[in-house]
């Protein structure tokens, strides 16, 4: 039993070869990610062009975040390749950077808002690098990017879970990447945090980084994305919001789980 | 009262700062990864580990007891993983089962062999013998120049002290990969740190810290070592750095009071003997931890942030 969905998964990987990649971004072909016997991501293509902001939409438990573990080799896949601007992700880590979900770590931590901004410099410093001012004011900078920078001496716990998501988002900066991978970043924030990140979104997309948001909130979609990639452990669709998130491919990402009120409610175009 | 001193408690007092330092560093992340219990797993799994590297090698030397003992920690952590998958269960049923296992067969073991020429028997493995830890070759101060005397010194002080500047060292070293995969492992993995040897690194490096503080204070009060100066110093601060700090004031406190309480606090009660230095020490840690948890300025954190 157990060996059936990686055999099948090759396969299909095999068949299903999505046009070539050269160096976008993020591509991503025939990728399968098990937990157990059961696949929590079977066998999905993708390929995000450069300087756009895709949301990966799909129902709880649809393989959304780990999908993007997966990407970035925190899961291990049974199979399926992940190439970062043509480049295996080992070669191409300091061009990625990360928010995880804000409940997937432990906020009590002994530590402050800068020091977090600080891990982000990580790869810069390395083990030993003296920390130096520049280092801090490049960690102000990207605070003052998200409105947080009079709360760089707070303990973190100390945060609203708004102010939380904004000081991994700060981290986010400080990695200084091209490719910016989000897990669920809008869930759980007041209205101003919200206004605060996706306006940071955007100016990196105006600086042609590419953007990928676990996004959970159907009715921001259209709003804050260019691209979207539907998934229920398989991909249902991907492409631009406009042609893309349509009410037939939201009924066939979540089966009989979305009402068709709701559908109604985010007044999508005919698919 | 200098050349007694000297001769009597210096050494004791050394080893039992040395330990309890080499314990609380690699504690402090034990306890923010909440994985205090493989402290105590690992203090206990150490003993058949020493004991089966004894009865191949027929020494106490330090080099095999520190391999019996890094080996019986990876075995400890294999089983665990083992019987955490296959059977299914939760983690800390899965750790209780291993250690205790492997404890009590260490204790069979040692019963059953001849360590009678050695200090290897079961009430040392239990509390640890630090008050036998003196250094019969001082006549005062002016020993620690004299290479003669210094020669003499009981073997176990510089192997602890090896061992605690070994421990520090990485801590250092090793310090930012450390704190960023405790705080968030996903975010650290994503930079391509390899969190999962910087986790088995910090299991060996507090089983080698068990061993060498197994002279001091055995194998069962160690875990007060490892727990109880990070803990008290979580409510002390709100910074890693300085919690660290704290945690090394709080492990020579509590090794320094407890010692002198141990010896002498019997005798001005009234007593006649003195008791356990390794009671004492863990029970002075425990002292600190409560005061902490009733004075510590950072000991509300936890109510502020249920009411956000």
């Amino acid at each position: 039993m157990k060996e059936t969905p990686v055999k099948v998964a090759a396969e299909d990987g095999r068949i299903v070869e999505p046009p070539t990649s050269d160096d976008s971004p993020l591509a991503v072909r025939g990728l399968t990610v098990s937990y157990g016997d059961k696949p929590a991501v079977f066998s999905v293509d993708t390929i995000v062009p450069q300087g756009s902001m895709m949301a990966i939409v799909g129902p709880n438990g649809a393989g959304k975040s780990t999908l993007l573990k997966a990407v970035l080799g925190i899961v291990k896949p049974l199979s399926g390749t992940v190439s970062i601007f043509g480049e295996s992700l080992s070669e191409a880590q300091q061009r990625v950077a990360y928010v995880p979900q804000r409940a997937s770590v432990d906020w009590d931590f002994p530590t402050r808002v800068i020091d977090v901004v600080l891990m982000g410099l990580y790869r810069e410093l390395g083990l030993l690098g003296w920390l130096t001012n520049r280092h801090r004011k490049t960690a102000r900078a990207c605070l003052e990017r998200v409105g947080m920078v009079e709360f760089a001496e707070r303990q973190i716990g100390q945060l609203s879970g708004g102010q939380q998501q904004r000081v991994f988002l700060a981290r986010a900066l400080a990695q200084d990447a091209d490719l910016y991978l989000l897990d669920e970043p809008f869930s759980g924030v007041d209205a101003a945090t919200e206004k605060a990140i996706i306006d940071v979104l955007k100016s990196l997309k105006s600086q042609n980084k590419t953007v990928v948001c676990v996004h959970h909130d159907l009715a921001t979609v259209a709003d804050y994305f260019d691209r979207v990639l539907l998934i229920n452990v398989q991909k249902i669709a991907e492409g631009p919001v406009a042609t893309t998130f349509t009410a037939e491919n939201l009924q066939r990402t979540y089966g009989g789980r979305l009402a068709a009120t709701h559908i109604d409610d985010l007044q999508l175009p005919a698919g | 009262m200098g050349s007694e001193f000297v001769m009597l408690s210096l050494t004791p007092i050394l080893i039992g700062i040395l330990a309890s330092i080499a314990c609380a560093l690699p504690g402090n992340f034990l306890v923010l990864r909440r994985q205090a219990l493989i402290g105590d797993a690992i203090s206990h799994v150490v003993l058949p580990g020493i004991v089966v590297a004894f009865l191949l090698t027929g020494t106490v030397a330090s080099l095999p007891m520190m391999i019996g003992a890094a080996g019986a920690a990876t075995i400890a952590v294999i089983l665990i993983e083992t019987i955490k998958r296959l059977g299914r269960i939760e983690p800390g049923a899965a750790m209780g089962v291993v250690f205790t296992s492997m404890f009590a067969g260490g204790v069979l073991l040692l019963e059953q062999s001849d360590t009678s020429s050695v200090h290897l028997d079961v009430e040392h493995a239990l509390m640890g013998n630090l008050e036998s830890l003196v250094w019969f070759a001082a006549d005062g101060w002016s020993s620690l120049l004299d290479p003669v005397a210094l020669a003499a010194l009981p073997p176990e002080l510089p192997r602890i002290a090896a061992v605690c500047a070994l421990v520090a060292g990485l801590t250092y070293l090793f310090w930012r990969p450390l704190k960023i995969s405790t705080f968030d492992e996903g975010f650290a993995q994503s930079m391509g740190i390899p969190t999962t040897a910087i986790s088995i690194g910090l299991v060996i490096a507090a089983a080698v810290a068990a061993v060498a503080a197994f002279d001091a204070v055995g194998s069962i009060i160690v875990i007060a070592m490892f727990i109880c100066p990070p803990a008290a110093a979580r409510l002390m601060t709100n910074r890693l750095e300085v919690q660290v700090g704290w945690s090394t004031v709080f492990a020579v406190v509590s090794a320094v009071l407890g010692y002198v309480f141990a010896g002498y606090g019997p005798l001005w009660l009234g007593g006649q003997h003195a008791v356990s230095a390794a009671g004492m020490i863990a029970t002075v840690s425990g002292v600190i931890l409560g005061l902490a948890c009733l004075f510590g300025p950072q000991r509300k954190r936890v109510g502020e942030a249920a009411t956000d």
